[in-house]
């Protein structure tokens, strides 16, 4: 499914200048390395406003995260410098760690904005909303909620139980679980993948869904 | 689209999605591939599929694309 590139290709010069730039000493190091971390902070603040609606993180708070932000992309990047093998402009991949930084600061900042977030409270009500099912067709929507509801009790296992309830059912964003949990994204986004693979075969077999489709 | 319909897509799994980890990965090389308007999906099908299904990786994806396309 994934076909990774063979070969490092040669870097473009802007690249080469970076890379020259960051495995330097002295004084050209230490310029590069100012050049790299004013940029970062540029882009983390520049992501920052474009989720401030979603994130309502704004003004000093903004400034605040962002600064956070670039100072963890440059420990990243520096870390894995020698892994960069030319596949993009060096810059897109070092804006790459600083955007992963601002997922995972607004997704522990979730948190500090929503304190009471109860995780046990499950808002099955609003469920069918986040499938965009109409609010005005109430025997459609408590079918479909009972239909699941039973799907999760009977076919999950508890950890994708908690899982789902707290990112599909509470809508709790998945970063902020990342943060509580400790655990990585790819390990959550498994966990919801398994859990609607299996609410959906739970559907088929009960009639209520048909079997009609193998994808997207 | 009806009630079944949209849970049905809602549900749906694609096989081919590589998850947020390879997605991650391999995301500065997706967007200078969209970016230069070459046929992504079809070189990373697996990473178009998981854009497609993960709405963080999703959101990280539109912001390097932003950053790059507005020339940071």
């Amino acid at each position: 499914m994934i076909s990774q590139a063979s070969g490092a290709p040669a870097l473009d010069p802007a690249s080469a200048e970076w890379i020259g730039a960051l495995t330097a000493s002295g004084p050209d190091r230490e310029a590069g390395l100012a050049r790299l971390h004013e940029l970062l902070i540029r882009v983390a603040a520049h992501e920052l406003r474009r989720r401030e609606t979603s994130s309502g993180v704004t003004g000093a708070e903004l400034d605040d995260l962002a600064h956070q932000a670039a100072a963890d992309a440059m420990l990243a990047i520096l870390d894995k410098l020698d892994t960069f093998r030319g596949e993009s402009r060096f810059t897109t991949w070092a804006y790459k760690f600083a955007i992963l930084e601002v997922s995972s600061k607004l997704g522990r900042h979730f948190w500090r904005r929503h304190p009471t977030t109860v995780l046990a409270s499950e808002d099955w009500e609003r469920l069918p909303d986040r499938f965009g099912i109409d609010p005005g067709e109430h025997a459609e929507r408590a079918e479909m909620v009972k239909a699941v509801r039973q799907a999760v009790e009977e076919t999950l296992t508890d950890h994708q139980r908690d899982v789902f309830t707290a990112i599909v059912v509470n809508g709790v964003p998945l970063d902020a679980m990342v943060s509580l949990l400790g655990l990585n994204r790819n390990a959550l986004y498994k966990a919801v993948f398994d859990a609607r693979r299996k609410i959906r075969a739970f559907l088929v077999a009960n009639g209520y869904l048909d079997e009609v489709r193998k994808g997207p | 689209m009806n009630h079944r319909e949209l849970l049905e897509r809602f549900l749906a799994t694609d096989p081919a999605d590589v998850g947020c980890e390879t997605a991650t990965a391999l995301l500065h090389v997706y967007v200078e591939l969209i970016e230069t308007d070459k046929d992504a999906a079809r070189r990373y099908p697996g990473v178009a599929a998981h854009l497609a299904a993960c709405g963080p990786c999703d959101e990280d994806f539109k912001g390097l694309l932003e950053m790059i396309k507005a020339g940071f």
